[in-house]
């Protein structure tokens, strides 16, 4: 699982190392770590994030390892749902049961809609919505996108999709 | 003084420009030690030919007062095969359905030794390896700057500027009209058909847009593209189109309300060839308005490259048109 968990560490040197050590030890691996070494807590430690990839089985073990070593956990989630785009779709997006759209992402158990903005000018004219789309990896975005591009053309909807990954080098 | 002969193969918009161009350009490429000397020009209903040079300021005033520039009845395979030259500017309308007229010019052109300027991109939709190789065998440039873009160097920037990259992808908005009113619609937050009038009394898009709005001039450019930067012999029918007409303002403005515009985009890369309309983020360097024309070349040595500029017009295409002569000066 992906956890990512908030610490809070105390403000001297040599604490950074000891707050990472122990998921090494217990064989995470380590995607991101943000230390904001300027924003302090009212308790004047300091807060940091760090999102890692580890056996579900050893995170309670990982916790009290921390905590042994005088590292605040203040917070731990899983994130599941790590890949986002957004996309917008035009066309009569009520009458073509919006439900069954989004439930068309739901259902794959790897992607979610997880915001929808919907826009309808009048009863007769087609209307417009801008979705938000999360999924646990790049790949499963991917599928998401594909299965919603079907569904798009069966309903008669266009899709709006970004412009492709690799331009985001610019 | 090197005196080079060229014929104005169509005297629309684009082959008026030309004129202008030369004109105006005279002076300073004597000074450069060339003479760019128009001994034919042609229209729908007929030519004028004068060996000796066309005096382009009296064929300019003619075309304006009688509505064409024909002195004789010859035709413009007439002055392509018959009179001496050395470059034939090709710049009469974009036919995609079969390339015709330029496509038989451009051909004859070829056959009888010519180099072919060319601002006409039907022909090189349809068949550009066929012309391609035409113009090799018989040992003469092809040069066709104007027939994507514009005024914007797209083909020297890659050919010239960055050769020895290899060029991974190619992403831009390549048809100055859709990004015309995609640009009003967001702002104005007026529906597509009021705006596509707007434009066309403007004179910034036909009396017939479909070429524009359903996204063909679009796809005819990334064709030209994916022949001339990938080598790829693709034709009009590898595209996967999708034009603008289906895009409402409330579409624009949840978009912008999200920070993205939207934008008709062309995309060559991986093989596959799309124009369809996308999400691009406010910031990126795609994101440019009005009837502005953008490319972004991604390329393995350099990274990325955008440029950007006037996609049409009279004088700004033959800017381009005006390079490619003077290449073809400068190198034979």
């Amino acid at each position: 699982m992906i956890v990512s968990m908030t610490l809070e560490l105390k403000d001297i040197p040599g604490q950074l190392v000891l707050a990472l050590a122990p998921v090494s030890e217990l064989h995470g691996n380590i995607m991101s770590v943000v230390h904001q070494h300027e924003e302090k807590t009212p308790r004047g430690t300091i807060p940091v994030q760090v999102t890692f990839e580890i056996d579900q089985g050893v995170l309670d073990e990982l916790i009290e390892k921390l905590e042994k070593s005088g590292v605040g956990v203040a917070r731990v989630g899983e994130e599941r749902l790590r890949s986002s785009t957004s996309v917008v779709l035009i066309g009569h997006i009520i009458h073509s049961d919006i439900g069954d759209t989004i439930d068309r992402i739901d259902s794959t158990g790897f992607a979610e809609v997880v915001d929808l903005s919907l826009s309808m000018p009048a009863i007769e004219k087609t209307s417009s919505a801008y979705l938000v789309i999360n999924a646990e990896g790049e790949k499963e975005l991917k599928n998401a996108l594909e299965i919603l591009r079907e569904v798009a053309i069966k309903k008669d909807m266009l899709m709006i999709e970004p412009i492709k990954h690799n331009s985001k080098a610019a | 003084m090197k005196t080079v002969r060229l014929s104005l193969i169509g005297f629309g918009a684009v082959g008026q420009g030309v004129a202008q161009a030369i004109l105006q350009k005279k002076e300073i490429l004597k000074r450069q030690g060339i003479d760019l000397c128009v001994v034919g020009i042609s229209d729908s209903k007929g030519s004028e030919i004068n060996v000796k040079g066309i005096d382009l300021k009296s064929a300019l005033e003619r075309k304006k007062q009688k509505g064409t520039v024909a002195k004789s009845n010859d035709s413009a395979l007439d002055i392509i095969r018959d009179v001496e030259h050395q470059i034939v500017v090709e710049a009469t309308p974009t036919n995609i359905k079969n390339g015709e007229p330029g496509l038989s010019n451009m051909s004859a052109a070829f056959n009888s030794g010519r180099h072919v300027v060319t601002s006409n991109k039907g022909p090189l939709a349809l068949c550009f390896l066929q012309l391609k190789e035409t113009a090799e065998d018989n040992g003469v440039f092809f040069r066709y700057e104007a027939t994507v873009g514009g005024a914007v160097p797209i083909f020297n920037l890659i050919h010239e500027s960055l050769a020895g990259n290899r060029v991974i992808g190619i992403e831009g908005i390549l048809n100055g009209t859709t990004n015309y009113i995609l640009t009003r619609m967001t702002q104005e937050r007026l529906p597509y058909e009021l705006v596509l009038k707007e434009a066309q009394e403007l004179g910034i898009a036909e009396t017939d847009p479909t070429y524009d709005v359903e996204g063909i001039d679009s796809a005819c450019k990334l064709v030209i593209l994916a022949n001339s930067v990938f080598r790829e012999a693709a034709t009009y029918r590898d595209v996967k189109v999708t034009g603008i007409t289906k895009i409402t303002p409330e579409a624009l403005e949840l978009a912008s309300k999200n920070n993205y515009v939207v934008k008709l985009i062309c995309e060559a890369g991986n093989g596959t060839l799309i124009v369809a309309p996308r999400l691009v983020p406010k910031k990126h360097p795609l994101a440019v308005g009005g009837t502005l024309n953008v490319a972004s070349i991604l390329t393995d040595l350099a990274g990325r490259i955008t440029i950007s500029g006037k996609g049409a017009g009279s004088i700004e295409t033959a800017s381009s048109i005006l390079s490619d002569i003077l290449y073809i000066v400068r190198n034979s």
